[in-house]
């Protein structure tokens, strides 16, 4: 009996003995007129009632999610000699930015039922109305190669670091082109490839000052908007016309 | 000094703009063409997105046109009555290529589309402009009797009015028409379309050149600033920021362009008009004919 009942305690320990505190460096990021990208530094502990077991050893996953949007994927084919989009797939939705970083490669620390129920790794994120067909994969494999290329999905394993099982930090990099909107950050500790704690915060990433107020001008007042560009356009262009003759070059 | 763009949402040397500012303004105040042709495919080189880089190039065109078309004002290079008549046209023709356009882009072939009317219209342009240059500067020093206007089918058609600064005494069709087609041109090739009217007023409706640069200027003015306008109000793509770093290159560019241009023969303007056109046409070209290095493409769509 008594032994039963210790299996069970070290058996339930990682689940409910493990428990996430964490912070992020900054809780939102303004896009001013000279950005040029952004550094989030994301840290944090695990808290324990009782000492760490010793096996499976405690992972950590780090993900930072921008906005999603629906997508078309198009595929350029060689028609008539000349290369033509021929075929397309539509992605319900994938997020702008993507970040996975971790203590080592998510498939050696994340179980895939895991990954499909938390959606963390990078194809669990782009969806699509049906599971993927044959014919579809390429596409998304696409996506995926053409946005981690501009730096939009990154793939950092061996980024978080872990010290004494118990504290973690990271960096990620936010890129330049960067779409407004909340952020999503969230903490997985794995142990044995099993989820035992997450934790979710918020980063709002918004235009600040003359890129915020062009930028709501344009959606909001488009006429108006429109107006401002060629009047910019018609004093500028007169502008240099009157000075180029008083300056009588 | 990297620029974050509000509306294009990518970010991008300020000095890099600059300089393409100054260099389309400076080509727009020599040949008396808006540079939309070399402006629109150089943004997308640099990672604008085709609607941004379109629109946006739309307006740079209206400052660095305007700052041209002033100069010549002052010159009488233009012809005030043939340049409505040609806007006119325009207009429709602009708003019609807008349909086009949306069309096109509903099917996903926006760029093919793009590309293929850049190949053909730059290609046949630029190879006429260049066969006759040549021609005509192998004439001079020859002694030859130049009629001063063709009688062709231009002259034959009704709704005749009177353009004094051209000379011409012809009917309104011809104009409306080549200012239709060159609206409808700049409307799904982003351009102002002075590379197209510049020929069509020479060749067709038999304008003197020395009017001809002013009334084309004139005439892609007004229409670039008209798709500026359709475009901020339809597809919200026109990035002020970026379009007044073109513009403060480009005005620039455009004031010196007038002057090295006044000291060119018309020949020889015109021979490196041509010869820039088929570049640009051949460049594009090239790419719709080589395998490109990715097959894949993503595009954002409204939800």
């Amino acid at each position: 009996m008594k032994g039963w009942l210790l299996a069970l305690c070290l058996m339930a320990l990682p689940v409910q003995g493990e428990e996430i505190v964490s912070g992020v460096s900054q809780s939102g990021v303004s896009i001013t007129t000279n950005f040029d990208g952004a550094s989030i530094l994301v840290y944090g502990a695990a808290l324990r009632d009782a000492p760490a077991p010793a096996w499976p050893l405690m992972e950590v996953i780090i993900t930072v999610e921008g906005p999603s949007t629906p997508l078309m994927i198009r595929k350029k084919d060689h028609v008539a000699g000349i290369w033509l989009n021929r075929g397309s797939v539509k992605i319900t939705s994938a997020p702008s930015f993507y970040a996975v970083a971790s203590t080592k490669a998510v498939a050696d620390i994340l179980l895939p039922a895991e990954d499909a129920k938390y959606h963390i790794t990078i194809p669990q994120t782009i969806d699509t109305a049906a599971a993927p067909s044959a014919e579809q994969t390429p596409y998304i494999e696409a996506l995926q190669r053409i946005r981690q290329a501009s730096g939009s999905f990154v793939l950092a394993p061996d980024s978080v670091l872990l010290l004494r099982q118990a504290l973690f930090r990271t960096d990620i990099i936010l890129p330049a082109n960067l779409v407004e909107g909340p952020y999503k950050v969230r903490i997985f500790l794995t142990r044995g490839g099993e989820v035992t704690d997450m934790q979710e915060s918020q980063i709002d990433v918004q235009k600040a000052g003359v890129e915020r107020t062009l930028y709501r001008l344009a959606m909001e007042q488009p006429l108006i908007y429109g107006m401002l560009s060629l009047l910019m356009a018609i004093v500028a262009g007169w502008g240099a016309q009157e000075l180029f003759k008083r300056l009588r070059i | 000094m990297q620029l974050y763009l509000p509306i294009a949402e990518v970010s991008v040397n300020a000095f890099v703009l600059l300089g393409l500012g100054g260099v389309i303004g400076f080509l727009s105040g020599m040949f008396g063409v808006g540079g939309g042709f070399l402006i629109t495919p150089l943004l997308m080189m640099i990672g604008v997105p085709p609607g941004v880089a379109v629109a946006t190039g739309a307006n740079q065109v209206v400052a660095s046109s305007i700052s041209g078309a002033l100069a010549q004002f002052k010159r009488r290079a233009v012809d005030l009555p043939m340049g409505a008549v040609l806007t006119g046209g325009g207009l429709v023709g602009s708003t019609i290529g807008g349909y086009v356009f949306d069309l096109m882009s509903r099917l996903g072939q926006t760029d093919v589309f793009v590309q293929l009317s850049y190949v053909l219209f730059l290609g046949l342009i630029g190879g006429m402009m260049l066969v006759e240059s040549i021609n005509s500067l192998r004439r001079t020093g020859k002694a030859r009797v130049k009629r001063s206007h063709v009688h062709s089918w231009v002259h034959r058609m009704p709704f005749k009015m009177k353009f004094r600064a051209s000379g011409l005494y012809i009917s309104v069709i011809p104009p409306l028409l080549v200012g239709a087609a060159v609206g409808f041109l700049s409307a799904i090739m982003g351009v102002g379309g002075g590379f197209v009217m510049v020929p069509a007023m020479i060749y067709i409706l038999g304008m003197p050149t020395k009017v001809v640069v002013g009334t084309s200027l004139f005439q892609i003015t007004f229409v670039t600033g008209y798709t500026t306008l359709v475009h901020a109000v339809t597809h919200h793509t026109v990035d002020m920021m970026l379009a007044l770093l073109l513009i403060i290159g480009g005005v620039i560019g455009a004031q010196i362009g007038a002057r090295v241009g006044v000291r060119l023969k018309a020949e020889q303007l015109r021979i490196l008009l041509s010869l820039l056109v088929l570049a640009v046409a051949v460049k594009i070209g090239f790419d719709l004919l080589l395998t490109p290095a990715e097959l894949y493409s993503v595009t954002r769509v409204a939800s």
